[in-house]
């Protein structure tokens, strides 16, 4: 055999005189350009700025980059990107569209809201006269040994969460645009891998944020390798891993057929089995029954400002992904996925509902709530109709408030061992500092979807279009699960206002302007959007066409 | 020989893979059974793209390993703290949160 017959067995390919360079559109992609950019920016000061500018330098640039990006946003649905302009760009590889840009304006907001709470650093008291924050003064110290209290004395703090938090943030703006099977799972890692990080770096309780980074990074690697199996099947079946380009195969809509193609076409069971596993490791970023089990393990081991952040931006991006995929790639497949994320909807509000009844602890009692959350919004996302898309944008905006909210509010009950969690001791929390039960008693009443808040009017949206699509048995049970779900957000307020408080209970910390604005802007937009949600639901509306 | 002997290569290397995660208890060997399930994608991107004669699966299976690379840094530097405080790399040692 010749040099170069061996040679052609390699390499497949003619030989190339020219490769074209490819196009890419830095205006459409500058909302994640400017959140990477500034997160690289903030791994340089890390590396070159003092020790004692570095939190006020990295705070103002995170916040610099994440208003700087929604600006971008904006200026993208302005530019009519939302809706008659949408296009894909980058080769292919991202989309610019409606529910693109509408999730990522919430992401960046949201992600903003998340910054000002990692930011707090009045709630802890100052250790050898320095301000500390929620999160450790050294991550590679061993917790209780002399390194952590040499590093504590030393006044050193962990600005790093400022960039990590920036990258996971880049990494969810992607997410939900992706627009080919390798930028899904490229987007997925981005804004995995640090959130894994951040779930380490607890200042308090260090073994238990440990415990919880242990275990959400073995699961979650562990389901982005499902995640990457599947885009291995369903890019064996179809031949290529743009959206648009499986789709056609699916639908039996395509031009060319080459034998190759035509011999892996007829397989079904590639498709099958390769799209279940691509949504089993999207299901497991929302979090839905049953690839669950990490929720309150992670939401209740993680620094709590990190909790918060995770629980409302991690999931817009992942319902973000998953309307994508479900709508934009396997429209054709609607009659085997459809029951199948029936099954999935039913067991995620009932599991979350019920199970959430017998916690004592307040932040596994959110990370329940936030699994019930997800079966609601995934009743949204089978409606398989343009309001179904709507509603579970609506959905994802007002929930995301709320919860990041409410885990501010956590941030303040405190005892001598840190953030008290432990349910009994918010009893009588609303005699000795009425405005912040008052406030917690808010977000409550929107988890549970009571009138007036952003809950009611969310859950109101996808029940309808769960309803309108056909799936009114969904409903049934989604109403009931509310019910169920009721039940213990009524007993935390019971508890709160109509017990007596213990002498040795916990103290409200006093926070600075910074965690005031993300409670507060929590508690603006869970009341704008309870009182008045038509302007947000006609913007979520006009935002729910996806381009192909 | 025909790249569908791959294909079966590669769907055993990842049930392997996949197994070992639910039942070893060592943090370590679990990532190392994660990895293993990584290049078994890569072993499947790349049979498929020979497949289909295309070289999107090729250029994916180069993404992988540059995910996998980080995910190790981040991967062994938490399990390493977690030694580090506890003198055991065990998965079931680590249950200070149980229901």
């Amino acid at each position: 055999m010749s040099a170069s017959a061996v040679h052609s067995l390699w390499t497949m390919a003619a030989p190339i005189d020219k490769i074209d360079a490819p196009t890419i559109e830095y205006t459409q992609l500058l909302p994640t350009l400017i959140v990477i950019g500034a997160a690289v920016l903030g791994i340089l000061v890390e590396a070159f700025v003092g020790r004692k500018a570095r939190y006020y330098v990295q705070v103002f640039l995170t916040v610099v980059a994440l208003v700087a990006a929604f600006a971008a946003v904006i200026g993208l649905a302005a530019g009519g990107y939302a809706s008659t302009e949408a296009k894909i760009v980058a080769m292919g590889a991202i989309a610019v569209d409606g529910p693109a840009l509408f999730l990522q304006g919430t992401i960046l907001l949201t992600g903003l809201v998340a910054v000002f709470t990692f930011a707090e650093r009045r709630l802890d008291p100052a250790a050898h006269g320095n301000h500390v924050d929620s999160f450790t003064a050294q991550a590679a110290s061993v917790p209780g040994s002399e390194s952590e209290q040499a590093a504590v004395k030393a006044g050193f703090t962990t600005t790093e969460v400022f960039p990590l938090s920036l990258f996971a943030i880049g990494g969810m703006l992607v997410f939900p645009a992706a627009n080919d099977l390798l930028t899904l799972f490229i987007a997925l890692e981005v804004l995995s891998l640090p959130l894994y990080l951040l779930c380490a770096l607890a200042r308090r309780k260090r073994l238990m944020s440990q415990e919880a980074a242990v275990k959400y990074f073995l699961l979650g690697a562990f389901s982005s390798a499902f995640l990457l199996f599947g885009v291995a099947l369903v890019y064996g079946y179809a031949g290529t891993v743009s959206y648009a380009g499986i789709a056609d195969v699916v639908d039996g809509t395509v031009q060319t057929v080459d034998p190759a193609l035509a011999g892996t076409m007829g397989n079904d069971a590639l498709l099958l089995v390769g799209a279940a596993m691509i949504l089993m490791g999207l299901l497991f970023k929302v979090g839905a029954v049953p690839f669950h089990m990490w929720t309150p393990d992670v939401y209740q081991g993680a620094p709590t400002p990190v909790t918060g952040f995770m629980a409302a931006a991690t999931k817009v991006a992942a319902f973000g992904a998953l309307l994508r995929l479900l709508y934009v790639v396997l429209p054709g497949l609607r009659w085997d996925w459809r029951p199948v994320m029936w099954g999935v909807a039913i067991a995620t509000m009932l599991i979350g509902a019920i199970v959430a009844i017998t916690q004592t602890d307040i932040k596994r009692l959110l990370a329940y709530s936030s699994i019930a959350h997800a079966g609601f919004i995934l009743a949204g996302v089978i409606a398989a109709t343009p309001d179904g898309i709507s509603s579970v944008l609506f959905y994802l905006g007002a929930y995301s408030f709320v919860t990041i909210g409410a885990f501010a509010v956590v941030t303040l009950v405190r005892d001598a061992g840190g953030e008290a969690t432990h349910l009994s001791k918010w009893a009588g929390l609303g005699r000795r500092s009425p405005l912040v039960a008052a406030v917690f008693a808010v977000f409550l009443l929107a988890f549970a979807g009571i009138p007036l808040t952003s809950g009611f009017a969310g859950k109101f949206a996808v029940f309808k279009a769960a309803a309108e699509g056909g799936a009114g048995m969904l409903v049934v049970v989604g109403v009931i699960s509310s019910a169920i779900a009721a039940f213990f957000y009524i007993r935390v307020i019971v508890l709160m206002f109509f017990s007596e408080p213990k002498p040795e209970g916990p103290t409200v910390a006093v926070p600075s302007p910074l965690t005031i604005t993300a409670i507060g802007v929590g508690v603006a937009v869970t009341l704008v959007l309870g009182v008045a949600p038509q302007y947000f639901l006609d913007l979520a509306n006009q935002a729910g066409v996806f381009v192909r | 020989m025909s790249p569908v002997n791959y294909l079966y290569l590669a769907a055993l290397l990842f049930a392997i893979g996949a197994t070992g995660v639910l039942i070893r208890r060592n943090a370590i060997v679990v990532f190392m059974c994660i990895e293993l399930m990584l290049n078994a994608c890569n072993l499947t991107l790349v049979a498929f793209s020979r497949m289909h004669g295309n070289l999107d699966g090729q250029i994916i299976a180069f993404f992988t390993m540059v995910v996998a690379a980080a995910e190790v840094v981040v991967g062994l530097a938490i399990i390493v703290s977690l030694f580090r405080s506890r003198h055991s790399a065990s998965v079931d040692d680590a249950s200070l949160m149980k229901l």
